[in-house]
């Protein structure tokens, strides 16, 4: 693509304030993990229910420091109650606050960019792919370009190609949706207006743990475009997404 | 063409983002939210309040469960007020537990017509609302009980609670203290509960009384009440309350 295009105003600000809250959310998210490194599924689970799985994360990593458990009722396999006399590291006030702080940012920003997206035609002309790129061999070669690194220089704007496409449509309309909403779905106020929520992911705990497997997803795909941008070049690609002018002069470069 | 069009975004943010402003309009009067010391946390706490009490339905109902969903339930915190061991121990705790709690006495007062002071048969003979609930711990686990109490809302109208009342604040025998807006005060699943499971509540329960808030995170649930004061202003209650120590005061989230 040889016309000179960049990216526009709000796609650079919104690119930039989600980026700024994800790490933020991801740092915070990784401190309360921290606090209760078990995952579960359904609506229930805590330290005396079993765990689908749980990570050695911090000190409370199967700490066991509870009472011994005393029956609810008289029935056999009855649930229990004990008391925890073990001291946990729980940092939760700042990183729950922050967490959230950030989660508005995310979302508010996302909002606009859903937004203009879908009014301006970006997500038609840039995101979404044409009915020609709908094509098996052709993806079939840009992924074989892709594994053997064959990266074509950036354009400065969002000439995107196939397999880019494919994964900022997952991004923005599959990942980070789905992690906005599953963390809905662990709001006590939010669910008790929609509690359809915890139906739609089976429960309290499950949401939980999509929500952390997003952030696995989420952080794959962080790793990955910052490889791409830095195989793209690295000095345009982020002066293309920071400042509003376009970078042809650096173009000549590019391999035709 | 292009240029006119992205100006109009731009200006499309800047309004777009001047009417969220104005969104919080309605919830800044001061005296009606925690205050936020200069801190940029409980400022994000504050917008996530007024924008649930904006946004959402005022008194929509939690899920409520089977009695098959009853689950394992940790006691976390204070679990026993009499061990005199514990950082929190409570020897009048101690002494109204040795007797059954048969001296124990909830005061209702503040902004109310007629103060109260209850006793657990008071309290039992109130109209009784049982409810299986998930209890959603700050920590990230949950557990589900059936919890038997009195509507706190049917307590504050039978203190007769004033107009101006705009806060409920409730103590505990174990120093932890809390408050609820008029919204989440008078939320119908909102109770005193004194049964567990269709048990008194245990002690490591918060017996013989403790709040139960379906609404908001665990840690509003204070155990081991003793009194519940209205008020018209936000009271941060210092050392004892939950923002000083950096944890955010409305919990829906």
């Amino acid at each position: 693509m040889a016309n000179a295009s960049h990216h526009s105003t709000w796609v650079r600000i919104c690119h930039w304030i989600v980026t700024l809250a994800f790490i933020a959310l991801v740092f915070t998210g990784i401190e309360i993990l921290m606090v209760h490194p078990r995952l579960y599924w359904g609506e229930v689970g805590n330290d005396l229910t079993p765990a689908l799985f749980e990570l050695p994360i911090s000190r409370n990593y199967k700490h066991g420091g509870f009472t011994e458990g005393q029956p609810f009722f008289q029935t056999p396999g009855s649930p229990v109650s004990a008391g925890r006399t073990y001291d946990i590291f729980n940092q939760n006030g700042w990183g729950r606050s922050l967490h959230f702080l950030a989660g508005w940012f995310l979302v508010v920003s996302g909002l606009v960019y859903l937004l203009f997206g879908f009014i301006g035609g970006h997500f038609r002309k840039h995101i979404l792919l044409s009915k020609k790129e709908f094509n098996w061999s052709r993806m079939m070669i840009d992924l074989k370009d892709h594994l053997r690194l064959l990266i074509p220089r950036a354009s400065g704007g969002p000439d995107y190609g196939i397999l880019q496409k494919i994964s900022y449509t997952i991004i923005v309309f599959l990942a980070l949706p789905l992690m906005v909403i599953t963390g809905f779905t662990m709001a006590p106020a939010i669910t008790a207006a929609f509690p359809f929520l915890l139906d739609l992911f089976g429960g309290y705990q499950s949401a939980r743990t999509i929500h952390f497997f997003s952030t696995i997803a989420l952080l794959l795909f962080f790793v990955i475009h910052i490889v791409m941008v830095i195989l793209s070049g690295f000095k345009k690609q982020m002066l293309s997404m920071t400042f509003k002018r376009s970078y042809e002069k650096e173009t000549d470069r590019n391999p035709s | 063409m292009k240029k006119k069009l992205i100006v109009t975004r731009r200006k499309a943010i800047i309004s777009g983002l001047t009417a969220m402003g104005g969104l919080l309009l309605p919830g800044c009067k001061s005296k009606e939210l925690p205050p936020t010391y200069g801190n940029i946390l409980r400022m994000g706490d504050n917008l996530t309040y007024v924008a649930h009490r904006a946004l959402l339905p005022g008194q929509a109902l939690v899920k409520e469960y089977d009695p098959r969903d009853i689950s394992s339930f940790p006691a976390t915190g204070t679990f026993n007020p009499g061990d005199s061991s514990w950082k929190y121990y409570s020897e009048e705790w101690d002494k109204l537990h040795k007797n059954d709690f048969a001296d124990w006495r909830l005061s209702v007062e503040g902004l109310v017509a007629k103060p109260l002071q209850l006793s657990l048969k008071d309290l039992m003979g109130l109209p009784a609302q049982k409810q299986i609930t998930r209890h959603s711990c700050e920590e990230g686990w949950t557990a589900i009980a059936e919890w038997t109490g009195v509507r706190l809302g049917d307590v504050l109208k039978a203190a007769g609670i004033l107009p101006k009342a705009r806060f409920v604040n409730y103590y505990a025998f174990d120093g932890f203290t809390d408050s609820l807006d008029m919204l989440d005060a008078f939320h119908p699943q909102t109770i005193l509960a004194y049964g567990m499971n269709g048990k008194n509540l245990p002690v490591p329960h918060g017996a013989p009384i403790r709040m139960r808030v379906e609404t908001q995170i665990g840690y509003k649930s204070v155990k081991y009440l003793k009194r519940i004061v209205v008020t018209d202003e936000f009271d941060d209650f210092g050392e004892n309350g939950a923002i000083l120590n950096g944890w955010a005061w409305y919990n829906g989230i």
